[in-house]
């Protein structure tokens, strides 16, 4: 599983850095960061969903299979 | 506070959102309007528009180009402040202006360095406690919610925190005293405007590690920032976060007071209180942003004129049936919450990490503070007026 982020959307509400601590980190201006280019560790992936579901501005996202590189 | 335009007629028609009525019974309000429009309109204000479903607030909050930000807070007179710089950067900036004028403050206001100061909030919390002494009676808003947010951005400003009182006085004067002649809405911002440049000075004079000697130190486009940037961004600063954060707090513990099993529930796992706070912070979303119109446009079919007011009820488009399920009820442990509290798009609050954070920590405090509460039986909650929603009395019976 793997999620990718939309910057161009991202307004630094910081709810997935909140949930996911382990697949997002922010940057000093508070807008979201990938950690391990979005790769979920094994056994996270209802955080990843609770950050993809609790973004107000749909900024996040399930890599398809065409970006998953994992 | 006198008001200029008297009690409303017809909410579709006719609303005005500083009537006590439209806090004291939002929901309601906008139940009623979101059957029926769902975009309001008043001649009050010269012209205002009040949309209430989350699609059209969305797409207000997101379009930039047809509604400018220049003034935020609605009242009888247009303000004098030009786009896109506004007479409160970057809250009244437009872009391209805005995203320079925002990216200077928002280091402060991130989430690691808004972290440090969890310390000295759960302090304050546990202070106003227990100076609310033994007796079993209180009131959850005079005693502890307004005190919150205040204190905090007097010590992050550099402010005296003796001044409290007088950051009230221009909240209220500011956000909630809108339906007055427009001399004496002036005066209060004159109040305002002088007391900012005396602590201005004393910075200037005394410079020390605070968001008020940042500010004066700050550039934008390789200049230092004007004094009425510096200004406007302290006028920024101290009011968006005062009555807007005391108000979640107040709501969230009226909530709590008045919900026994919700209450329970959260004083057995505390751990399930940062899912409650967003359920409360969609649920009661203490604040609605306004916009101006840029030039006549045509918008959800209804014939907006340049200079009309547009007010952006976020609190009314978190409990749209439509955007979310059983969105009439608080479930404190809902996991999937977009809640829209602190706006959407480039505008959305700066200091939304720094209100969560004191929100958190000021319900944990309360709850483990007192054995029990509840409201008080003959007590008569009172509610703000105008843009900014949350119970200004609130008197509960506590057990210790």
């Amino acid at each position: 599983m793997r999620v990718v982020l939309d910057l161009d959307r991202c307004q630094g509400h910081n709810r997935c850095y909140a949930l996911a601590p382990e697949i997002f980190d922010v940057d000093d201006l508070g807008m979201a960061v990938l950690l391990n280019d979005g790769v979920v560790p094994p056994g996270l992936e209802d955080k990843a969903s609770l950050a993809i579901a609790n973004c107000p501005e749909y900024a996040i996202s399930l890599a398809t299979e065409h970006e998953g590189a994992s | 506070m006198t008001s200029i335009y008297g009690p409303v007629t017809d909410w579709a028609t006719d609303f005005d959102h500083a009537e006590p009525e439209y806090n004291a019974h939002a929901h309601e309000v906008w139940a009623e309007l979101r059957d029926r429009c769902p975009v309001a309109h008043t001649d009050r204000y010269n012209g205002a528009w009040l949309p209430v479903t989350h699609e059209l607030v969305s797409q207000i909050a997101y379009d930039t180009e047809h509604f400018t930000s220049r003034s935020v807070v609605v009242s009888p007179f247009r303000p004098l402040a030009q786009a896109p710089i506004g007479n409160a950067p970057p809250i009244s900036s437009d872009p391209p202006f805005h995203h320079d004028a925002r990216r200077i403050l928002l280091p402060a206001f991130s989430p690691k360095v808004i972290a440090a100061w969890e310390k000295d909030i759960r302090e304050l919390c546990k202070q106003l406690l227990r100076d609310m002494g033994d007796g079993s009676e209180v009131d959850a808003a005079v005693q502890y919610a307004q005190h919150i947010p205040v204190n905090v951005i007097a010590l992050m400003l550099g402010f005296p925190t003796e001044d409290a009182d007088i950051f009230r006085g221009f909240v209220h004067d500011i956000l909630e005293g809108i339906n007055v002649q427009p001399e004496q809405r002036m005066q209060a911002f004159e109040r305002l405007d002088r007391y900012i440049d005396q602590q201005v000075q004393e910075h200037i004079a005394h410079p020390r590690d605070d968001l008020t000697t940042f500010l004066l130190n700050a550039s934008i486009f390789d200049q230092p920032l004007s004094h009425e940037h510096v200004r406007g961004s302290i006028v920024l600063l101290l009011l968006a976060g005062i009555d807007t954060t005391w108000s979640a707090i107040g709501s969230s513990l009226l909530h709590l007071a008045t919900h026994a099993d919700d209450r329970r529930r959260l004083a057995e796992d505390p751990s399930l209180i940062p899912t409650a706070i967003e359920e409360f912070l969609r649920a009661y979303a203490p604040v609605t942003m306004a916009r101006l119109v840029k030039e006549d446009v045509e918008f959800a079919g209804c014939p907006m004129k340049v200079d009309d007011w547009v007010l952006l009820p976020f609190p009314a488009a978190n409990v749209d049936p439509a955007a979310f399920d059983r969105a009439d009820e608080v479930l404190i442990d809902r996991a999937e919450n977009r809640h829209l509290a602190f706006g959407l798009g480039i505008h959305r609050c700066l200091g939304s990490n720094l209100a969560r954070l004191e929100l958190k920590v000021a319900v944990e405090e309360f709850l483990a503070h007192f054995a029990d509460f509840e409201l008080a039986i003959d007590g008569e909650v009172e509610w703000s007026r105008g843009q900014i929603r949350g119970p200004r009395i609130l008197p509960m019976r506590v057990t210790h």
